[in-house]
């Protein structure tokens, strides 16, 4: 039997999963016939596209959390922000079709806006929101980041203060004269890059970019953690002072892990809007950046799939528990994360490897037992 | 020549000076008024009671804390002044430092500890396109020579024990090629066995690089000391050869116990 390396296998992970959700389930929702046990309804598919960013928001923070230890209980502000970056497009997108057939996006007219804020204006250009997408966020983290690193701040100081920064962003944002629409955001939107959002062909394509951005993000993950840039983000992990006194400045190290992540939650979160229709600031309080932590946790740290299993099963769940035990939802999760953190540290992912020595060791207390009867 | 231009000529050929050190934490003062000057080539061992200020100056000289006062210059030649960099900086001057507690990078192999030691370009860009040459597996193979670990090269450094981690430290500092190697308490946690080879891999060090010692164990320190240096409440209490320190009435009363209170 030919042994494959753990890289090897899980670029061979990697292959499948993106085969299965670039290929196989925009295929099956095309192509399969309505009521076929393989057809992938309409409805199914926009809810796995919405899951897919989730996935990419798990696969950031375990870059951060899983391989450089850094537990930043903020990482949801990083996808909010993308997706308010991009939700200000498509709230311009609108136009005069809104319930007050204005030129204003219709919380402006409520609130009795005259014209549109002096920083919207730039939002009616495609190309300026998708840069938006990418440096609001970005700059934000390379801002925060810079600051906490460079104070030496780390381990539960640093996720508490991540925290308190979401935290902050979400008040901020809940305020209506913050001109991004308070605590109802965004929503209502009509069209995305000109066509009907609703469509499903257009959800169906934003589902395909969804899947082939995850994809790229795994590959990436996977060509990192071979690079010597990804030796040492698990060496600053174990024991980052060595690190320190062996050269390298770490603090430039983790400011660039930070960004990069940031980005990536961002690009998940501009994904996400035009496929749930809105953005508001639920999407920054804490406990929506604490169930990212879960996904992570429940998927398996410091793994390259586990995050996106994590993030597909814990969301599955969330979907089937809120619907028919809606009451019961958090307890369910709490219970989830407790039992994952005391008995299986690896996750889903580790389970294998789990069970596979929990059987090695019954086995041989077994074969120890059989011997000492045979002795007797 | 006046005698203070000689004092500036010596002075040239110091691997590092330390003058007037001052540190106070609390208002303790940890490092008092500390001179301290250590030759090229030369292995100096620091011993001294708890708090005498030992690990404080390490972490003065690799700019883990900075000085309240005074001056490190890291010679030959036109010193380079420490006070004001970080440790990053400091260590690609050619200063390396073992920790007291082996600290080695427990998830990776021991072939990686030391790979990623290297003295190579250590910016981030360049270490995302790193490919190990001919000439860095030469070096790392070199390295596990040196501190007898070749068969040991795949195995990941968290299971190796105490006294192996602390080799690799070493030679995770050998990786560096440092100049000058800040040792602290080397010998900590090893069996006799382990202590010896300790010592002759320092003592084999000397003359090629500059070592600074930091050790407790007196069997030990009596193995590898040329020159010992004696700390107590932040400055010099005396220096000289071993034999010298240890019969010194003053050194006797503060460091190797109380017995001409008897």
């Amino acid at each position: 039997m030919i042994k494959f390396s753990e890289t090897q296998r899980s670029l061979a992970g990697i292959i499948a999963v993106t085969f299965f959700l670039v290929v196989a389930m925009p295929a099956l929702n095309l192509f399969g016939s309505e009521g076929s046990f393989l057809h992938i309804s309409d409805y199914q598919l926009n809810l796995w596209g919405k899951y897919l960013c989730y996935a990419v928001v798990a696969v950031s923070l375990n870059l951060l959390w899983g391989y450089t230890g850094l537990l930043c209980l903020g990482q949801g502000l990083f996808f909010a922000l993308g997706g308010y970056a991009f939700g200000m497009h498509l709230m311009l997108m609108i136009g005069e079709q809104g319930a007050y057939k204005s030129a204003l996006p219709d919380f402006m007219v409520f609130l009795g806006y005259k014209e549109l804020p002096a920083h919207w204006i730039p939002f009616k250009s495609l190309s300026f929101s998708l840069l938006a997408v990418l440096f609001v966020p970005g700059i934000v983290a390379g801002v925060f980041g810079f600051l906490a690193f460079r104070a030496r701040i780390k381990g539960v100081y640093f996720a508490i203060i991540t925290q308190a920064l979401t935290y902050a962003a979400c008040l901020l944002f809940f305020q209506n004269s913050f001109t991004f629409g308070g605590n109802n955001g965004f929503t209502d939107f009509k069209t995305v890059l000109g066509n009907e959002i609703f469509a499903p062909s257009t959800q169906r394509a934003l589902f395909f970019i969804s899947a082939v951005y995850l994809s790229l993000c795994l590959f990436l993950i996977w060509w990192l953690t071979k690079t010597k840039f990804g030796k040492i983000q698990r060496a600053i992990r174990d024991s980052e002072n060595r690190v320190r006194f062996s050269g390298y400045s770490t603090t430039t190290y983790k400011l660039i892990i930070f960004v990069v992540a940031a980005i990536m939650a961002g690009i998940a979160g501009a994904l996400y809007v035009p496929q749930v229709g809105i953005i508001n600031p639920e999407e920054m309080r804490p406990s929506k950046s604490l169930e990212i932590v879960v996904w992570v946790a429940v998927g398996g740290r410091a793994t390259i799939l586990g995050p996106v299993i994590g993030a597909i099963f814990v969301n599955w769940l969330k979907s089937y528990s809120t619907y028919h035990y809606p009451e019961y939802w958090l307890i369910i999760l709490g219970a989830l994360f407790v039992l994952v953190v005391l008995f299986m540290p690896n996750g889903i992912v580790g389970l294998p490897e789990q069970l596979k020595g929990f059987y090695r060791k019954h086995r041989f207390r077994f074969q120890q037992k059989k011997e000492a009867a045979a002795e007797a | 020549m006046s005698t203070q231009e000689k004092a500036e000529a010596k002075k040239k050929e110091f691997i590092l000076t330390c003058e007037g050190l001052n540190k106070s934490f609390d208002g303790f003062k940890v490092i008092n008024d500390l001179n301290l000057y250590i030759d090229k080539g030369e292995l100096r061992t620091i011993i001294g009671p708890n708090g005498a200020g030992k690990s404080t100056f390490l972490d003065l000289i690799t700019g883990r804390i900075r000085p309240d006062s005074g001056t490190i210059e890291f010679g030959p030649g036109e010193g380079v002044a420490l006070t004001k960099m970080r440790e990053y900086q400091i260590n690609r001057l050619g200063i390396s430092r073992k920790f007291q507690t082996p600290s080695v990078y427990s998830d990776h192999t021991v072939y990686d500890n030391l790979l990623m030691s290297l003295n190579r370009n250590r910016g981030a860009f360049a270490a995302l396109f790193y490919r190990e040459s001919a000439a860095d597996r030469e070096r790392i193979d070199e390295i596990l020579e040196t501190i007898r670990m070749t068969e040991k090269r795949s195995l990941i450094a968290g299971s190796l024990s105490h006294g192996q981690k602390q080799w690799l430290e070493i030679g995770m500092l050998l990786a560096q090629e440092p100049k000058l190697l800040l040792v602290d308490e080397p010998a900590a946690g090893m069996t006799d066995e382990e202590t010896e080879r300790t010592g002759e891999l320092l003592l084999s060090l000397a003359g090629s690089h500059s070592l600074i010692v930091i050790e407790h164990d007196m069997v030990f320190v009596r193995q590898i000391a040329t020159k010992v240096t004696v700390l107590h409440q932040g400055s010099i209490l005396r220096e000289g050869t071993i034999d010298h320190v240890q019969s010194d009435p003053k050194v006797v009363e503060v460091y190797l116990g109380r017995q001409h209170e008897k």
